[in-house]
């Protein structure tokens, strides 16, 4: 993997001069806390259908934010022109907005420490940066698939596209913290849909490559093998098509990587947000059931349970050298032995709870997704471990009498407090006597959280284990969005509930 | 104390670019934004923000295709290298399957108006206000969390036909949840605002204590399907996902309810209950938004050459019919449909409907009314079949009057077929979806639907 350096165009722009202006500007008011956070991020968009072209767009957003703590209130703000004027004012905003906000601030904000790191640089692992390939050649490939993929047998049309992101920060305060960072991600994805002549019925199929943390050599090379999966769309998706509609019931479920990160995602990685759990998403994305209370008591699921949160795993969506309260990036247990053992967590809130969970620091979740945006903590790369010498996907299929093997995600949704989930996938197969026996249709699987972990019988081993993710986890007011990662291996679910989708719509 | 940038001037940005552009045409949009939030939890603020933005669009046509290049800037010297940047891109463009000719017109008389804005000082009377909340539900042990957001996004939109189009739009939103102090009964109100001139935050924190009251009695019910009333807000989530899914290109693709089986789409044909009218209209009183397209990029369902194209009313469904899909001018003409480009408001009507919610309770004898919903996603587009959940106050009622609260429930119901089997309807008022009013879709008038027989699929333990 070559050793990338920051961008030339991103390290000409006045940013550290800019810095050193509204951090000057803010420390006149007496601010107990103040840093500036100056953005770059370019994203290209295109997609395509039957061969042809649909759309592209390039985009960039760019500019810069003050934060302070001032009488123990937050003031931020941010603006857009590059100019130490500009930066001047946007320093007397946000101590501005810290004045109107004291008011209501009934409890001090403090902020953990952190050591200096001083002029450091970090970036993402990767080969190509996207954005330098032309345009024509990406969608050229792209285009490609589709007007191969619309000519298999049952494909009515073939869809794809592709978001490219490139961002680059600088942070600094005046602690004396100055970093600069960059970080390339990719989310491919490919579509083909299909009708049932006799039925009438519709359907789709869509790849199960991930999103990940990686350049154009994603497409290229042999990280996915896309070739033998564009091969397969068809073929699954006539046997989808054509499969017999479940039974609603009861059914053991073998789950790979491709669906169960989804499921890791919103019933342990937003359950164990430490914000969640201290109410202060309780008008929006919501609480958590993992109260703090429960640390180290929670059953959260059966022994064979571990799960770590990270910021530092290669090629992961929310990997970072250091998050944006300037924290450098690490790993730590969430879940250990089934139980509640850890959070992810900001300055903030590491300064009251960090004593007990991370030796009074934060663990680096702090995020911002543009410049224009306050820090709030989001997701680590939450991720479920395999077992060291666990079995492979078909050892777990063939633990299994009566079941449903799961691939691929689909629709997901839980509940506010992260008890009670339905998801569906892309592919489900029926497992009979511990043998795949051809897909289902209208199947969705519904849980509560500590249940469906807690029947968790077995995780398959390292040669399972697969990252997931995605780019559009939402949360906060006013609304952000992050990319994040979720590694997990194929696990065997004794007893999960499973509907029929076409009979839960039916009056 | 909004921040003013290049000169306060956005439009002369957009003539820079018209002006520097070598392609064969251009069109430049700018959207000048300033937007204050406060944020609020456990009686305390938490987060806060003002920003300012300027964001740039240029498209540059040239042949048979055509090259959208955006960015954030806010300087003469960032839109020539926007605009050098698409030119280029232009001239080794795959041809765009959308092309057309770009929309005509003439400069508007309000083109050279300076664009609007906001600042944290809209929310002095609410924060005033707010603060005495917090004192008195310290003080009564309630415990509240919430956001108060405004924005106005001036966007001028340029074309080299000498189309000069601006559109000032406010947006703003109120959302308070309340909580007792251990935390097992949960309430909330919300609702849209274009200026906050109408927002009472001592009526929100006292309706806040009703529906706290209304829970104190809590009441545990099983799954099953359950008379049900859905007030405006939750309507509006559903009607949201309806209109969202009303693509023309993908219901033709036979990918949606809206597919005809065997190819096309159901225009024409009745597909709900009589009394339905499913509509946009840009002028609506109070919903008021863009009166003409912009489109950034092009995609299933816009393109970038109907910059500029005017937008009205358009009905989605009338009498129960379905009668329009959202079309590009390069969508409709193959399908012989006029060009129904999306509007960024919808609005149902329910024939022959009066009253408020209020009503509706009175005339139950055994049911629920929910607050609003939350996590709707969608499990299957040919039924439209949509799965969430119910959200903070879950209402018991009993010979007219509500009686207490009710656990939370997991659904799954699909938006069309709920307008096949409400029962009564509501008159139709401004509403704000708990689930996408915030960051997508802000601007909906619904009326409070009964449905019989609403399919409540599990319990959800969450208060």
């Amino acid at each position: 993997m070559a050793q990338n350096e920051i961008d030339p165009t991103f390290l000409a722009l006045p940013y550290q001069r800019l810095a050193q202006v509204a951090l000057g500007r803010a420390r006149d008011f007496g601010v107990s806390h103040a840093d500036f956070r100056f953005e770059r991020n370019r994203y290209q968009h295109f997609s395509v259908r039957d061969g042809a072209l649909e759309g592209a767009q390039d985009a960039e957003d760019l500019g810069f934010a003050v934060r302070v703590i001032l009488d123990g209130a937050w003031g931020f703000a941010s603006g857009v022109a590059l100019t130490e004027s500009e930066a001047v004012t946007v320093a007397e905003t946000a101590v501005t907005v810290a004045q109107v906000a004291a008011k209501m601030t009934s409890r001090p904000v403090v902020l953990a420490p952190e050591p200096v790191h001083e002029d450091v640089t970090w970036v993402s692992s990767y080969d190509v940066d996207p954005l330098a390939v032309p345009l024509a050649e990406k969608t050229g490939l792209f285009a490609g698939w589709t007007r191969d993929l619309l000519g298999a047998e049952g494909v009515d049309h073939a869809t794809a596209s592709l978001q490219q992101v490139h961002e680059n920060k600088y942070y600094a305060d005046l602690g004396g913290s100055s970093i600069t960072q960059q970080r390339i991600r990719l989310e491919p994805h490919i579509e083909v849909h299909g009708a049932d002549q006799k039925t009438g019925a519709f359907d789709s199929m869509r790849t199960i490559a991930p999103p990940v943390g990686r350049g154009w050599e994603y497409l290229t090379g042999d990280l996915f093998d896309f070739g033998t999966e564009r091969a397969q769309l068809p073929e699954l998706l006539r046997e989808k098509l054509a499969a017999p509609s479940v039974h609603a019931g009861i059914y053991d479920l073998v789950i790979h990587p491709s669906n169960l990160w989804l499921t890791i995602h919103e019933s342990i990685g937003h359950a164990t947000e430490l914000d969640r759990a201290l109410g202060y998403e309780a008008n929006y994305a919501g609480t958590s059931f993992a109260t703090y209370d429960n640390l180290g008591t929670l059953a959260y699921g059966s022994p064979v349970m571990h799960v770590t949160g990270d910021r530092t795993t290669e090629h992961g969506l929310a990997t970072v050298g250091f998050d944006d309260e300037g924290v450098e990036a690490q790993s730590w247990d969430i879940i250990r032995d089934g139980v509640l053992v850890g959070y992810q967590l900001d300055r903030q809130m590491a300064h009251t709870y960090g004593a007990q969970l991370n030796e009074g620091r934060s663990n680096g979740c702090a995020y911002a997704d543009s410049p224009g945006h306050i820090p709030i903590q989001r997701m680590a790369n939450v991720s479920l471990q395999p077992a060291a010498d666990g079995p492979d996907t078909d050892g777990l299929i063939s633990q299994v009498e009566r079941g449903i093997y799961v691939v691929g995600d689909k629709s997901w949704s839980i509940d506010m407090q992260r008890y009670n989930f339905q998801f569906t996938a892309q592919r489900f197969f029926r497992i009979e006597d511990g043998q795949l026996k051809g897909q289902l249709r209208d199947v969705a699987y519904q849980a509560t959280t500590t249940d469906f972990w807690g029947s968790m019988e077995a995780v398959g081993g390292p040669q399972t284990y697969q990252l997931g993710g995605a780019f559009n986890c939402g949360k906060a007011q006013p609304g952000q969005v992050a990319a994040v990662s979720h590694g997990s291996p194929s696990a065997l679910f004794r007893d999960i509930r499973i509907l029929n989708a076409t009979e839960e719509g039916t009056a | 104390m909004a921040l003013q940038v290049g000169g306060g001037h956005p439009q002369r940005l957009v003539e820079h670019a018209l002006e520097s552009s070598t392609s064969e045409q251009c069109i430049a949009i700018v959207e000048d934004t300033t937007s204050a939030n406060l944020r609020w939890a456990n009686n305390t603020l938490t987060t806060n923000g003002v920003m300012h933005a300027i964001d740039v669009t240029v498209i540059a046509f040239q042949g048979d295709g055509n090259a959208s290049v955006s960015g954030t800037a806010a300087s003469l010297e960032q839109v020539t290298a926007l605009v050098a940047s698409a030119d280029r891109a232009a001239t080794v463009a795959d041809a765009a399957e959308d092309r057309a000719e770009l929309v005509t017109g003439d400069a508007a008389r309000n083109w050279d108006d300076p664009p609007g804005e906001t600042s944290i000082e809209v929310f002095e009377d609410f924060a005033a206000q707010l603060g005495e909340a917090f004192a008195q539900a310290d003080a009564e042990s309630r415990i509240l969390y919430g956001f108060v957001f405004h924005e106005v996004t001036t966007t001028y939109l340029g074309s080299s036909t000498g189309l000069l189009l601006r559109h000032v739009q406010p947006t703003g939103h109120y959302g308070c949840t309340a909580k007792n102090a251990d935390l097992t009964n949960s309430a909330w109100v919300g609702g849209a605002t274009r200026d906050f001139s109408d927002v009472d935050g001592a009526r929100m924190a006292s309706d806040l204590a009703t529906r706290l009251s209304w829970g104190e009695r809590r009441v545990d019910l099983p799954a099953g399907r359950y008379d049900t009333i859905l007030p405006p807000s939750a309507v509006s989530d559903l009607m949201i996902d309806a209109y969202w899914s009303a693509g023309a290109r993908n219901a033709d693709d036979g990918q949606t309810i809206f597919s005809r089986p065997g190819g096309g789409t159901r225009i024409g044909e009745e597909m709900v209950n009589p009394g339905v009218r499913l509509y946009s209209d840009a002028t609506y009183a109070g919903l008021e938004c863009a009166p003409f397209v912009v489109a950034g990029g092009s995609s299933d369902r816009s393109s970038v050459y109907d910059n500029g194209f005017p937008l009205g009313a358009t009905d989605w469904i009338r009498d129960g019919r379905l009668t329009s899909l959202i079309q590009t001018r390069h969508t409709a003409g193959p399908m012989g449909q006029p060009t129904t480009p999306a509007v960024d408001n919808v609005v149902l009507d329910i024939a022959g409907a009066s009253g408020t919610e209020v009503d509706l309770v009175a005339g139950m004898e055994d049911g629920l009314l929910l607050t609003c919903m939350w996590y709707i996603r969608e499990v299957d587009p040919q039924t439209m079949l949509l799965t969430g959940l119910t959200r903070d106050g879950v209402y018991r009622i009993e010979g007219g009057e509500i009686t207490g609260a009710v656990n939370n429930f997991r659904y799954n119901e699909s938006p069309i077929d709920l307008l096949n089997r409400y029962t009564h309807a509501s008159k139709t008022v401004p509403s704000f979806s708990r689930e996408w009013g915030d960051d997508f879709f802000s601007r909906t008038a619904t009326p409070a639907l009964r449905i019989p027989d609403f399919n409540m699929s599990s319990v959800s333990q969450a208060l």
